[in-house]
């Protein structure tokens, strides 16, 4: 698993880059973000929750039996919505909110 | 390269659980001026970087710390040391409030109490629980944190400790730190064996892949005395994704079977390491695959996984929308992972006393690089920094370090000047360690041999591991963060050879897989209810077998 940036959505913020674990995202000569590092990510989506633009997108590699959706979150307040957009185009999403623990 | 150099009192390396609230303690309870070295950024560094799922080490109501420290006993067979379990499972309960102070959301019933799993855990959201954590640290007035400095090397004179080397990753520094007391809190090692998928996908691993065992290799280095390395740490997870399988277990009551359907569970045991043995023979057995049955499961469980699974491990929610059947819909497909040194979970790491100090004077250990206290969990970690924290502070009320000698310092130099300088190598750092996994994995009771070695197996282990660490001396490094992974690889080796030690020393097979020996298949108890200890000693592993630490009583360094 992975990530992949869109950099024509990237406003070089930074954010991505300072909370990984791994310190595997860089900047380009444009200031964009790009992940130097690809099979070095552990798949902990803290890029992913950071990106106030939704750049980042994690998925599975076919090695573990991705299919090729796109995973990005969006924070509205206590709501954490994460959207996984299929390759057929099918959109899911799903809302958790922060202020509630998990049930198991 | 750029030079340095700091003065400290209390040095804490490693910003994650444990070193976190180690931080977060001194400052509670003490002016100390305290630096936090972290080779990433303390706000999502560390295993809690994704999130966690429920607090699994808590002291519900009607129990006591000693039952915690009876349950761990049992999980480990024996081989733990009982005054830190005790030490730390007294103090499980008051960091969790912490924590809940710091805003973690803990399930509460209508009066006010902590709803319970089981008799060990609670319910959480802890998918925030690190930028938590790393908020209330960078709040605190005298601890400033150094992110992106990787520390390469302790500064010991005469078994004091009185500093450490480092290296800035992204900004080409050589970092010189002097401390009156250190904390090391860098977790376990992950990446010493060859992983499940070692293509694209070669970090979807349980531990975190940034966990080189850094702790582990400068202690050894610097000839702390270590222990229970032999004792193995191998996750039973969801296939590929190597999501954890206790949710499913405990959550949603999700039984292993096998292909057959057959429940096998029972016939193997529930312990940590039997539930891999069991997985591993079934597989042997042809009837592989093996599963947690989760078909038939309501709607309702289905919707609460799919959103427990994000808050700590969302490619496996990924995989199940991906497939376009939920858990009701299909059984999970269950492996184990490949080996860790992890003394979170097993009792792996330093030899340290109920204050956590290590056997180097000044040096105090907490969270997965502490031995002998197993099933820490977070809040196991959190109790861990916060007693080495107590000790630090205690420390340097009388303790001030030495400067560090001028010729350690230029051998440190010259050594990052051997790597950044011309380029002569003929292997990658990446190839090394491929090396090193695929040793680990053919000789050592790896994946490939279902966890099994013989004590040939491991001479050639032995023999190759220590060939690959010659090569690194000539291995070239671009920049600094390629310097640190030559370091993270050295650091890998160094605790291979230890890993291998152990396991040739123990001869008795007393936990299933994670030490499966087949030259001694059975469990020995009358020879083996003892600690194996190992020491550098003139450039060789010296073995010390010890006594088990009676429940009641306390172990005290002699020195």
């Amino acid at each position: 698993m992975s990530i992949t940036i869109d950099k024509s959505k990237c406003i070089g913020c930074g954010k991505c880059r300072t909370v990984c674990p791994g310190s595997l995202i860089k900047k380009d000569e444009n200031g964009k973000a790009f992940i130097k590092y690809p099979k070095d990510c552990w798949g902990c989506t803290s890029c992913v929750k950071e990106c106030p633009v939704h750049a980042v997108r994690f998925y599975l590699g076919a090695d573990i039996g991705g299919m090729g959706s796109l995973v990005h979150t969006e924070s509205m307040g206590d709501i954490l919505r994460w959207v996984i957009e299929k390759s057929d185009g099918e959109i899911s999403k799903i809302d958790i909110n922060r202020k509630e623990s998990n049930k198991y | 390269m750029k030079i340095e150099k700091i003065k400290t009192q209390i040095l804490i390396i490693g910003g994650g659980t444990a070193g976190c609230y180690a931080a977060l303690t001194i400052a509670e309870n003490s002016d100390a001026k305290t630096l936090i070295c972290e080779k990433a950024h303390i706000k999502r560094s560390g295993c809690l970087a994704a999130g966690v799922n429920a607090l699994n080490a808590y002291i519900v109501e009607g129990r006591t710390p000693q039952d915690y420290v009876e349950y761990v006993k049992k999980d480990a067979d024996g081989i733990v040391r009982e005054d830190l379990l005790l030490t730390m499972s007294e103090r499980l309960n008051k960091v969790t409030e912490r924590l809940e102070q710091l805003g973690l959301v803990i399930l509460k019933d209508e009066k006010g109490k902590y709803v319970t799993r089981g008799n060990r855990n609670l319910k959480i959201n802890g998918e925030n629980i690190k930028p938590i954590l790393a908020q209330a640290v960078e709040n605190l007035p005298n601890v400033s944190i150094l992110n992106r400095v990787n520390i390469i090397d302790y500064a010991v004179e005469n078994n004091r400790i009185n500093g450490a080397f480092g290296i800035g990753i992204e900004n080409n520094t050589f970092y010189i730190i002097e401390a009156d007391a250190v904390i090391i809190a860098t977790g376990g090692a992950a990446g010493l064996y060859k992983p499940n998928n070692p293509g694209f996908s070669r970090h979807k691993m349980w531990y975190p892949p940034f966990n080189t065992g850094a702790g582990y290799a400068m202690g050894i280095r610097a000839g702390a005395e270590m222990t229970t390395f032999e004792m193995r740490f191998i996750a039973l997870r969801c296939k590929d994704t190597i999501a954890p399988t206790g949710t499913l277990a405990q959550g949603v009551g999700a039984k292993q079977i096998n292909s057959l359907g057959d429940v096998y569970e029972t016939k193997y045991g529930i312990t940590t390491s039997e539930r891999v043995y069991g997985t591993v023979n079934e597989n042997l057995e042809g009837r592989g695959p093996c599963y947690l049955k989760t078909e038939g499961i309501t709607h309702e469980q289905d919707e609460s996984l799919i959103k427990a699974y994000l808050n700590m491990a969302p490619s496996q929610t990924l995989k199940w929308i991906e497939s376009g059947k939920n858990p009701s819909q299909q059984n999970v497909e269950i492996e184990g992972t490949e080996p860790y040194i992890v003394g979170g979970h097993t009792a792996s790491g330093y030899w340290v006393d109920t204050n956590r100090a290590t056997t180097i004077k000044g040096l105090f250990a907490a969270g997965d690089v502490a031995g002998g206290c197993p099933q820490k969990y977070v809040t196991g970690a959190l109790a861990e920094g916060e007693i080495a924290a107590l000790s630090a502070v205690d420390f340097i009320k009388n303790h001030k370090a030495q400067s560090i000698d001028k010729e350690k310092i230029d051998k440190q130099k010259s050594e990052i000047k051997k790597f950044i300088g011309e380029n002569n190598s003929n292997f990658t750092i990446e190839q090394l360690e491929e090396a090193m996994q695929t040793v680990m994995d053919s000789y050592a009771g790896g994946i490939k041999t279902n966890y099994r070695f013989n004590e040939k197996q491991l001479d050639i282990a032995d023999y190759k591991i220590k060939q690959i660490y010659q090569l690194t001396d000539r291995l070239h490094a671009d920049d600094f963060q390629e310097l640190m992974y030559i370091y993270e690889l050295r650091e890998r080796l160094t605790v291979c050879q230890s890993v291998i030690a152990h396991l040739k020393a123990r001869h008795e097979t007393r936990w299933h897989s994670f030490a499966e020996n087949l030259d001694y298949p059975e469990k020995d108890n009358k020879n083996w209810k003892k600690y194996v200890n190992s020491r550098l000693e003139n450039g060789e592993i010296k073995i010390i077998l010890r006594e088990l630490v009676k429940g009641g009583t306390q172990f005290e360094h002699n020195n």
